[in-house]
């Protein structure tokens, strides 16, 4: 039997192993995603019906002034996606409480947040993913976009961020709720006004900023103030969100 | 708690539903757990070798969890708690549901884990498991401790040995309760079963005492179908102790595998 002398830890510091933690259990998720494909094919196809029922069912009963509405949408869609993407993170979450699994976390020294950093990070790899297949969608009914290399970095850099702002929502919501029935719905209540009663598939005169920044950054308007408004949004829900569902969730491992 | 990752870097928990991940290998498995140990990604999967091969688990080492058998998914589980040695180890119902075979090798573990010099704590509804494995045991009943000791203290505030006669086709039954009489200890006395022509009584005095009273029941003439001399079992510590039958839900029997570090 081997004894804990040639079974060595490394040490160092909190962050680093809050970090080193979350990734090793992300890729462990990631590892997951080929072996349940079912998941991730219904992941994307969601999006991409949202993409053909408004540009084909709505679009042609919408105007939007000079742009195209495929233009117009596209944007809106993936934000929209994103942000609905964050009830699959609370759900996988509240899965996870559920499970005997994170009663043997709870048993290693490793990281409490790293359970919540796990879901996080795999989800914004997971839609990286569906954000392309989208694209891809997007440009086969005629979405135009007329953005530089610079302009589609900070775009899509710009829509992970939101992502991975929103997963953290979808977090907190999960370990508030605990029940996968309750997040499932709890999370979609707050994001179908968020995304409808906006800009994103009408156009409106007051549009919130944060949304108009990603028309403008990916049809090559200029981006003006928006730009930063965005990011200062994502970074404020970051700060708050997640402090808060990190301490949430040592409240429900303590128990 | 202060200090709770600096404990938990030194104990092993094994639950009552294996903490694994179906949809990973069982050495993706081991290297995740070692990994958040935080031991080196080599040292990880060294560890993880070694530990498939102790669990018999090498052939399956490549395979999802979710094909795993029953017995297979808990000596992965328990192997996961082992990654680390930790000096304490907690197991709860590390049988149940396990079958016989399964069982066996489960106890030859964690036998193997204790004479390493592993502290064990264990719980099992299986009396015959706390028997077995256990060091100290303590009674659970209703969330309570209601007692303490060795497998030979608990089985002493029973009482000693129980001698069992059933005579042949209810005959004698007088006579063997009255030959009974003679050799019984504590005030239990001899209790008849006259149906079943039983009869039994609580007696001190081992094998040479069940010789004399094959004897006396020759001289009485009274024909024995069975006669049977059996230390109490935890069942019957179980049943005096509580009044009751041991309860699936309610009650929950301990072992405590101590070692000495812990006395």
């Amino acid at each position: 039997m081997s004894t804990a002398s040639n079974v060595e830890a490394r040490r160092r510091g909190k962050l680093y192993w809050a970090l080193a933690d979350g990734f090793v259990l992300a890729k462990r998720n990631l590892v997951q995603i080929p072996r349940i494909p079912e998941l991730l094919v219904f992941a994307t196809i969601q999006p991409v019906m949202f993409v053909l029922l408004f540009r084909y069912v709505f679009g042609g009963a919408i105007d939007v002034g000079g742009d195209s509405y495929v233009n117009y949408l596209m944007a809106g869609i993936f934000v929209q996606t994103v942000a609905f993407e964050a009830v699959a993170t609370g759900v996988g979450l509240a899965e996870d409480l559920q499970k005997g699994l994170v009663d043997r976390f709870r048993s290693l020294p490793m990281a409490r947040s790293a359970v919540l950093t796990r879901r996080t990070i795999a989800d914004l790899v997971r839609n990286l993913f569906v954000v392309l297949v989208m694209l891809l969608v997007g440009l086969l009914v005629g979405f135009r976009p007329e953005a530089g290399l610079a302009g589609w970095a900070a775009a899509i850099g710009l829509l992970l961020l939101l992502s991975f702002s929103f997963s953290w929502i979808g977090a907190t919501i999960a370990l508030l709720m605990r029940s996968t029935e309750a997040v499932q719905s709890a999370g979609f209540i707050w994001l179908f006004p968020l995304t409808f009663a906006s800009s994103a598939f009408v156009q409106t005169d007051n549009m919130p900023g944060w949304l108009e920044a990603f028309a403008d950054l990916l049809l090559d308007r200029p981006v003006g103030s928006h730009g930063w408004r965005a990011l200062a949004w994502c970074v404020g829900i970051l700060v708050v969100y997640i402090p808060l569902s990190v301490s949430l969730y040592r409240r429900v491992a303590a128990r | 708690m202060r200090q709770a990752d600096e404990l938990r870097s030194r104990i092993g928990l094994t639950g009552q539903y294996a903490a694994v991940d179906e949809y990973l290998t069982g050495r993706e498995n081991l290297e995740m757990v070692g990994r958040l140990y935080h031991l080196p990604k080599k040292q990880a999967r060294r560890r993880a070798d070694e530990l498939l091969e102790r669990f018999d688990l090498v052939d399956a080492a490549s395979r999802l969890v979710k094909t795993y058998s029953g017995g297979m998914r808990r000596r992965l589980d328990l192997s996961a708690s082992l990654v680390f040695s930790p000096p304490v180890l907690f197991l709860d119902e590390p049988t149940t549901g396990l079958d016989p075979r399964s069982r066996l090798a489960m106890w030859d573990i964690i036998g193997e884990l204790v004479s390493g010099g592993t502290t064990l704590l264990l719980t099992t509804q299986y009396l015959d498991e706390a028997d077995r494995l256990a060091d100290r045991i303590a009674v659970v009943d209703a969330g309570c401790v209601i007692a303490e000791g060795t497998s030979g203290e608990l089985k002493a505030r029973v009482g000693g040995e129980r001698l069992e006669i059933t005579v042949a086709q209810g005959e004698g039954l007088e006579d063997a309760a009255r030959v009974l009489e003679r050799y019984t200890h504590g005030d239990g006395g001899v209790r008849v079963d006259a149906e079943r022509g039983y009869l039994v009584a609580t007696v001190a005095g081992g094998a040479g005492l069940l010789a004399a009273v094959v004897r006396d029941l020759d001289t009485a003439g009274v024909r024995v179908d069975e006669l049977g001399l059996h230390r109490p079992t935890l069942d019957d510590v179980f049943l005096t102790l509580t009044g009751h039958a041991a309860e699936p839900d309610a009650t929950e029997d301990e072992g405590l595998l101590d070692e000495k570090e812990i006395a």
